[in-house]
């Protein structure tokens, strides 16, 4: 998809990367690569899975498509903008548990629109939609402390889509869930995302979440990051995971990715050692 | 109406007519109860230590001397009261009154001090991360006056203020104020990422990230930071008014060395102590209201 010149980024696409490179803490003596050279387009209501060894930079990628790093590489546009600082059009949500403890859920879920001073009317009736939409409709008055894990990043998935992005990024949002909870995230998101039409772009190093989410699979080499390939999925939604076609796409997902997992691993041993 | 209420309380609760305590309220007066039995078996050892007469009572006096005449204990408190010019002493505040008085004076210059230490460091702290010049040019002075000891401004609190109320205050602000402000620093460089960039993708100016996503997220241990220094405020309080810095507990006390009266010394001290432990529940209390979202870790903690 698109062509390798630069000229290109008038398309239509949701994100479109090009180049783009990031190296932490450039030009010191601890600069570290992350990514190099990725080219990835993502297109409107596109579901993409990133797929890698730990330490890839996959979260690297998600902070600078969301605009909260700068890349030291390359260019990066979204709906035809430069991508030059966060915008409430990407939402990102976070690996780790990120919400406020201080506010009640619906607040939680309608931060985004308290920034912008919509009276609270509005902010109770879009979180109220919100939280209908993940199945926790009755959770507005809770605290977050009074959740269990799956229900918090459910909020946290509320809370990004009250803001109508047209992109969700999501890194590893149910990583820290067990099987039968993770299963039933994937098909509650498969459906918001179908009601919402925004591209997602989901990281994640379980083979069996790509099986079950996405569009495209976009598995990545050990650290520095690159593109190492990208597999379409053309099975229709739900899938089964077990259908031969299934089996055939983890077996090949998986001998992508053992590779750079064991080079990954060697690496990061050596710098423990 | 009366014997309807009684009939239907009857069947359900077997101890029905008795007031139902809350788990809350039971905890509450268990761990009340534990104070009086821990407190009551250090004052039965002194007791025990005078009858047998290893302590002797005109240096060491048992809580039942220095508690038992509360009256004639009470004839040294808020003396400056009453030597006010045109006050006679006759006139004066009882006995009673004339102690509540001195540990209202002392407990007002502790609270006031810690909130205007609390309000001040907080403010500066904010600000210094807030603006970089004011970073530069505050936080070095801040740090290189933050080691010294809060006695050391003693002196400095008296040319300044002379005596009255507001150098025993200045002493509280000046002993919390550098730490504070230290702490509060780092406790903004410790905000979790993920929250500031939380409020970053959905277009927080800086000025809304810094008053709805950074300032809860460090109040609840600059709160903690603040129960820690009370004792410290208590203690240099008291050091402010032995000094002559006009009437309170620390006055009384400076009083009681200087004409050895050793009972007026433990009155004064066990008032002191009382006084102590109610103002730190007090700011647990406050801490639990304003930071209703902190859990409380006590819990998991004792079950170790
Ligand atoms: N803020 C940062 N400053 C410096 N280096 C960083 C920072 N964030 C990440 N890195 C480094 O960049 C590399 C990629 O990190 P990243 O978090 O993107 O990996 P990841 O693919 O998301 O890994 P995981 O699957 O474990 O979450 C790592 O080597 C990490 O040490
Ligand atoms: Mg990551």
């Amino acid at each position: 998809m698109g062509s390798e010149t630069y000229a290109d980024w008038s398309s239509q696409d949701a994100v479109v990367c090009r180049g783009v490179g990031k190296t932490w803490a450039e030009g010191t003596a601890r600069a570290h690569e992350a990514l190099r050279g990725i080219d990835l387009d993502i297109a409107p209501g596109e579901f993409v899975v990133l797929l890698g060894p730990s330490g890839c930079g996959k979260s690297t990628l998600l902070y600078l498509i969301a605009g909260l790093e700068r890349q030291t590489e390359g260019r990066i546009w979204a709906f035809r903008d430069p991508v030059e600082g966060p915008s409430p059009d990407r939402s990102l949500i976070f690996q780790e548990t990120s919400l406020f403890p201080w506010l009640t859920v619906w607040q939680n879920v309608s931060f985004g629109l308290s920034i912008r001073g919509a009276p609270e009317a509005e902010r109770r009736a879009v979180a109220r939609e919100a939280l209908a939409r993940v199945g926790l409709a009755e959770a507005m008055e809770k605290r977050p402390d009074e959740l269990s894990g799956g229900m918090r990043q459910r909020v946290a998935v509320a809370r990004a889509l009250a803001m109508r992005p047209k992109v969700l990024l999501m890194d590893e949002p149910f990583a820290a869930l067990d099987v039968q909870t993770r299963a039933k995230m994937q098909d509650f998101l498969l459906d918001v995302w179908r009601d919402s039409g925004a591209s997602v772009l989901f990281v994640t190093h379980h083979i069996d979440e790509a099986v079950a989410l996405a569009d495209r699979v976009v598995v990545f080499t050990a650290r520095p990051g690159r593109i190492k390939s990208i597999i379409p999925v053309n099975l229709p939604r739900p899938r089964d995971p077990f259908s031969p076609e299934g089996e055939a796409l983890r077996r090949l997902l998986t001998a992508e990715l053992q590779g750079e997992v064991d080079r990954a691993f060697a690496e990061q041993e050596a710098l423990a050692g | 109406m009366h014997s309807n209420l009684a009939s239907a309380a009857v069947v359900p609760r077997p101890l029905a007519g008795r007031p139902v305590l809350s788990p809350g309220m039971k905890r509450a007066l268990a761990r009340f109860g534990w104070a009086v039995v821990s407190v009551g078996l250090f004052t039965g050892l002194w007791e025990l230590l005078w009858a047998i007469g290893w302590a002797d009572p005109k240096l060491l006096p048992p809580p039942h001397v220095f508690l038992g005449n509360i009256p004639d204990q009470a004839r040294f408190f808020n003396t400056a009261t009453r030597w006010q010019i045109g006050v006679n002493p006759a006139d004066g505040p009882s006995p009673y009154e004339a102690v509540l008085i001195t540990i209202g004076a002392t407990a007002m210059r502790v609270f006031v001090g810690l909130l205007i230490a609390a309000v001040l460091s907080i403010a500066t702290g904010v600000l210094i991360r807030y603006f970089g010049l004011f970073e530069k040019l505050v936080l070095p002075t801040i740090t290189l006056l933050s080691p010294v000891s809060p006695i050391a401004w003693l002196p400095v609190a008296i040319f300044i203020f002379g005596i009255g109320n507001a150098p025993a205050i200045f002493m509280v602000v000046v002993a919390l104020f550098f730490h504070m402000v230290l702490s509060t620093i780092s406790q903004i460089d410790n905000v979790s990422r993920a929250f500031i960039n939380v409020a970053r993708t959905m277009g927080a100016t800086k000025r809304q990230i810094y008053a709805r996503v950074i300032i809860p997220a460090i109040l609840p241990q600059l709160l903690i930071v603040l129960r820690l220094n009370l004792f410290g405020a208590w203690m240099v309080v008291l050091v402010a008014e032995s000094t002559g810095v006009g009437f309170g507990l620390g006055q009384v006390i400076m009083m009681a060395r200087n004409t050895f009266n050793p009972s007026l010394v433990f009155f004064t001290i066990a008032l002191i102590g009382l006084l102590g432990f109610l103002s730190d529940w007090l700011l647990r209390l406050v801490q639990r209201r304003v930071l209703y979202w902190v859990p409380e870790t006590a819990g998991v903690l004792r079950g170790l």
